[in-house]
């Protein structure tokens, strides 16, 4: 018997188990996987004083409805999201980057992210979930991880096995930046492209597609016009891999992205902007701008900087 | 052996092995592909083995590319083991009603159905790599006059256990998944399996692969 869960009474879009996901898989066709945005992944947990590294809830555009049942809960949401708590009849107005405290039969909507794709849940408690290969991390596609890989939906409980001592209630000030321009680095097949499609790749802007998911990003403005061929002996991939198959438009491998592709790559995004990458809701502009990798390597160095230093002033 | 280094973006390698796709330089990547996985190194967090690339990905917040790139440059090699290769056979059931592409095969490829499941039951299939989605064996290689391109149109929906051949090359769909291959039948077993978390690849790189032809009642009545 479970006495402390939450009771989902609307799934989301894509509420999905995520943690720091899986290594060393690619070999047989398993992605990483984990939370996209690392950072705000990394900052739900500190807040309510999990291990850095364990499960939480990731949602996407809209997200999850929750009825609590159990004795008092400590949460957090991040993100740039809109939330409310319903207590009796009451109704407050949820912030991003504290700590709350949930008690029985209160309501959990978390309505919506604002011009951002992913939030984050993180719940002070050891939850009921599924490991495979260390992490519970939910691939939808394979059908791996937590709730046999597949997203969560209505009518469906979160167990909870054990809530953790409530400590003291932490916040963040803490504002999500935007980004336009997207910092790759040359891909392996840069070559194959017209001299005119080089141009475009780091001229034009590229608008966000609707047909953007966990795996990938697509992208849709000027083609690219490919010189040498539009196939490749397939090959390994890794996220951030911007790949461009034979209708020009380019595609951004996401963290379930295949582990295999045969189109030829244009560019690679760097680590820095990942978090912010993937935030990028369909219909936004972006930009590519070339950096070399010593600065790639500079630049996530200073990303992690920051990071670790949000996550110590928590 | 390796035959150039570069990056792929700030966190990975991507070690080139030639442009061909054959037997020997695919012996060379997983030979390179085991002993690198042996060796743990600190910081490596995949290895991705293709036809003739190899690429190493790894966290950025523990080493990069210079010290890595180094430390693979200078591996030796040839203390490693060869390639243990094991034999695996597949059954297929090619009934009509799983064998989605047969009868456009027949028109493109100009040789009949007999001859084209002939011609596939006979080859001792070398598997090249496994990935795209979990488990997905790439087999090689079909004879010169059996090679067809992919469906113009891919599906949506290539249904679960489908075995294709695009190219030189064979192919078994470990789950549901959009997909552009000829599918000439399917399989009842299970290729991929999820819950083995040692090895849950029923085929791995460096497997020889026979297709065994079953029928409709053989393939109902299938346990593993």
């Amino acid at each position: 018997m479970n006495k402390n869960y939450f009771q989902i009474l609307r799934g989301g879009i894509n509420t999905t188990f995520q943690d720091e996901g899986r290594k060393n898989l690619y070999h047989i066709g398993i992605p990483f996987s984990g939370a996209m945005d690392n950072r705000n992944y990394l900052l739900a947990n500190k807040l309510v004083g999990n291990k850095l590294g364990a499960p939480v809830i990731e949602f996407a555009y809209q997200g999850p409805l929750l009825k609590y049942f159990g004795k008092k809960i400590n949460i957090s949401i991040t993100g740039d999201v809109s939330f409310k708590i319903k207590r009796n009849l009451n109704e407050i107005n949820g912030k991003c980057y504290q700590t709350i405290g949930l008690e029985n039969g209160d309501e959990l909507d978390i309505i919506s992210t604002n011009k951002s794709v992913y939030g984050y849940l993180a719940l002070s408690a050891q939850i009921d979930l599924k490991y495979q290969w260390s992490s519970c991390s939910i691939n939808t596609k394979a059908n791996i991880g937590a709730n046999y890989g597949r997203k969560l939906e209505k009518d469906q409980k979160i167990n909870i096995l054990k809530i953790n001592d409530n400590l003291n209630n932490k916040r963040l000030n803490f504002i999500n930046t935007k980004i336009e321009k997207i910092r790759v680095i040359k891909g392996t097949n840069f070559d194959y492209f017209s001299d005119t499609g080089k141009k475009i790749f780091f001229e034009r802007e590229f608008t966000v597609s609707k047909l953007s998911d966990r795996m990938g990003m697509r992208l849709e403005g000027s083609k690219i016009d490919n010189i040498i061929n539009t196939n490749i002996k397939s090959e390994g991939l890794i996220k951030g891999v911007i790949q461009v198959p034979a209708d020009g438009n380019p595609i951004i491998m996401l963290s379930d992205h295949g582990t295999i592709g045969g189109y030829p790559k244009i560019g690679v995004v760097i680590s820095a902007d990942y978090d912010r990458l993937v935030q990028l809701t369909p219909g936004s502009k972006i930009k590519f701008e070339e950096v070399n990798l010593t600065s790639a390597e500079s630049l996530f160095n200073l990303y992690e900087l920051e990071t670790q230093n949000l996550i110590s002033q928590i | 052996m390796i035959k150039n280094i570069s990056n792929l973006g700030d966190a990975a390698l991507y070690c080139d092995f030639g442009n061909e796709v054959n037997k020997d330089i695919n012996t060379q990547v997983i030979k390179y592909f085991k002993g690198i996985k042996k060796e743990n190194i600190p910081g490596v967090n995949n290895l991705t083995p293709s036809y003739n690339k190899l690429i190493i990905s790894f966290d950025l917040k523990k080493t990069n590319y210079k010290n890595l790139k180094n430390l693979i440059e200078n591996l030796n090699i040839d203390t490693y083991e060869d390639l243990k290769s094991e034999k695996k056979e597949i059954p297929i059931c090619c009934d009509e009603s799983f064998a989605l592409d047969i009868k456009d095969l027949e028109k493109n490829l100009k040789i009949d159905r007999e001859k084209i499941y002939e011609n596939f039951f006979k080859k001792n299939f070398f598997c090249y790599m496994t990935g795209f989605i979990a488990g997905m064996p790439f087999l090689g290689d079909l004879d010169i006059n059996m090679r067809v391109k992919r469906l113009e149109t891919p599906r949506v929906k290539v249904p679960k256990g489908s075995v294709g051949i695009t190219e030189q090359f064979a192919n078994i769909y470990t789950f549901e998944s959009p997909g552009g291959w000829n599918i000439i039948g399917n399989t009842p077993k299970k290729i991929f399996d999820g819950s083995k978390e040692k090895d849950p690849n029923f085929i791995n790189p460096g497997d020889t692969v026979i297709f065994k032809n079953i029928t409709k009642d053989q393939y109902k009545n299938f346990n593993e």
